[in-house]
């Protein structure tokens, strides 16, 4: 059974809309910032800290579904290589894949070399194979795919064969083979299940579907996953583009300046960042700019509950 | 069963529109000037359709099989790249070049009937099979990935079920017409999800699939019979 890690705690609404407000409510949500990349003049990046082991992320990373999947054309490889570059200039270091992507990974691994970040990224993937046995031989595929030495994160995807896999990746952790483990799930999926598996297993990270919609993840395992010391990934923040396309013309509430939030796509992270848990969303995206948006939403004030419901009603409403 | 009905069509989805349509495009540079014999291979099913001869059953058999068999090894192992379930298509691309090659031969399956209507509704078919992928490529303004009769599966599934549908409505002739009216369902399914237009191309196809299934269904028959070979010669 697994011991209970200190929880990071909630900043009240003065400290989070202050002054040095960065500054404050990174440690209150379990990490520290991070100076930026020299290429980003946006300011300090809110950070994320693994209760588990003491790694330090960034709190916006980047996902590959869809995106990252673009076979072997050179044209499209080199775009993928284009928005990492622009997510690390930002100052990210989390990228998100799985063997279910098609050939995101190797695309990532590609693109990782192309611009000479295999160093830098914080790697994070999944096993994804009925057959458990066949975990470790799927797992090496992918590490071979990404070109790293080793992964910074295993997850366990949508909890196939998660008994078997977990067994695998605690062992696999126990001797260094891999640094975090974890389990996903997306869409509102198994939660019950999801919920079991957080309380009994020693877990770094969770990934789950969260954004100012879809907030099921709110009511018992955003507060469990805090309770437990578990970083939070979180997969479809945009609904998979489908929110900021319906919100697209609508005008940003006056409120959202007072952010620091010039779009509502960083709105919508700036919402998921505040919640109390240690939530890292995971936007995908083709666009290096948007790679670049993204991140600068870990930057600056963060909304506090008050403002928080006034997102989601803004957003409802729109 | 309460977690898969929470899954949308959308959540199966791999890739975007724009990473689809340049697979296309990489495959026509790649099989540059190849597209040319294509096309002209595939107005010759349609001259075979319109002018049968004895032997024309047998060459349909022989071109339907090479274009699928080009399609599955040269195409899907490219589609793999994005779709890891295409890979899987592989042999049955191949083992329904073999069902077209052996009911060909073997079966006659692909012998033109002169019934028309029908006759002129599997050439329309033909023709739109060979032309509208094209042509739709073209007025969404990339040319370089028109889909090709014979290097792609699209038009090659659509005049397939020109040529099979043209042979009347015997048993072995209508099972080849399922694995192209399969693959003409997945490809607009994977249209539809990637949200193109070009999704509805395929509606056309399945309402000339129903009027050839209906009218060569029902004269085919009767032609079968008027020209069913007297005992003579059965030789």
């Amino acid at each position: 059974m697994s011991k209970k890690r200190q929880a990071p705690s909630l900043p009240s609404r003065r400290a989070v809309l202050g002054g040095g407000l960065a500054a404050l409510t990174a440690p209150a949500f379990g990490g520290t910032i991070a100076p930026p990349a020299a290429a980003q003049p946006a300011g300090p990046v809110l950070t994320r800290t693994v209760p588990s082991t003491g790694a330090t992320v960034p709190a916006v990373g980047l996902g590959s579904w869809i995106t990252f999947n673009v076979g072997d054309d050179p044209v499209l490889r080199a775009d993928c290589a284009e928005v990492m570059d622009a997510f690390f200039a930002a100052g990210g270091t989390i990228i998100d894949s799985s063997p279910m992507y098609g050939s995101a990974q190797e695309v990532i691994g590609a693109g990782l070399a192309r611009i000479d970040r295999t160093g830098a990224v914080f790697s994070a993937d999944k096993v994804w194979i009925g057959d458990t046995d066949e975990g470790r031989d799927q797992i090496e595929q992918s590490r071979t795919n990404w070109r790293v030495p080793r992964f910074d994160l295993v997850q366990v995807h949508n909890l196939v064969g998660w008994q078997g896999h977990l067994e695998t990746l605690a062992e696999m952790k126990a001797a260094g083979a891999v640094r975090h483990i974890g389990i996903t799930t997306s869409h509102g999926r198994r939660h019950g299940l999801f919920e079991e598996v957080m309380a009994v297993h020693d877990l770094d990270f969770i990934q789950v579907t969260y954004n100012p919609v879809d907030r099921e993840v709110e009511d018992r395992i955003l507060p469990l996953a805090r309770e437990r010391g578990m970083v939070v990934l979180v997969n479809r923040p945009f609904r998979r583009g489908a929110l900021p396309r319906r919100l697209e013309g609508a005008p940003l509430p006056g409120f959202a300046a007072d952010l620091g939030a010039e779009t509502w796509a960083q709105l919508v992270l700036k919402y998921i960042l505040s919640h109390p848990a240690a939530t890292v969303p995971i936007p995908a995206t083709t666009q290096p700019h948007h790679a670049r948006e993204n991140v600068a939403a870990a930057t600056g004030p963060l909304p506090d509950a008050a403002m928080r419901d006034r997102i989601a009603a803004a957003i409802r409403d729109a | 069963m309460e977690t898969w009905l929470s899954y949308s069509p959308q959540d199966f989805l791999l890739f975007s529109e724009r990473v689809y349509w340049r697979l296309f495009e990489l495959h026509n540079a790649a099989l540059w000037p190849a597209q040319i014999p294509a096309v002209v291979v595939g107005l010759a099913v349609v001259f075979l359709i319109l002018r049968p001869r004895p032997w024309s059953g047998r060459a349909l058999a022989v071109v339907l099989a090479v274009a699928w068999v080009v399609a599955g090894l040269g195409f899907m192992p490219r589609y793999a790249t994005i779709n890891w379930a295409a890979a899987n298509l592989v042999p049955a691309f191949l083992g329904y070049a073999a069902l077209v090659a052996a009911f060909g031969f073997l079966a006659r399956a692909l012998e033109p009937q002169r019934s028309q209507p029908a006759q002129w509704a599997a050439v329309g078919l033909c023709l739109y099979g060979l032309a509208v992928p094209p042509l739709l490529a073209v007025l969404a303004d990339r040319p370089a990935s028109a889909e090709v009769f014979g290097l792609m599966p699209d038009p090659t599934a659509i005049v397939t079920l020109g040529a099979v549908l043209a042979a009347g409505r015997r048993w072995p002739t209508l099972l080849l017409a399922v694995f192209p009216a399969v693959w003409c369902v997945a490809s607009w399914a994977t249209l539809a999800i990637l949200g193109t237009a070009q999704a509805w191309m395929f509606a056309p196809v399945a309402l000339a699939v129903l009027a050839i299934l209906m009218l060569g269904g029902r004269l085919g028959d009767v032609q079968e019979e008027e020209t069913a070979p007297s005992p003579e010669d059965r030789r």
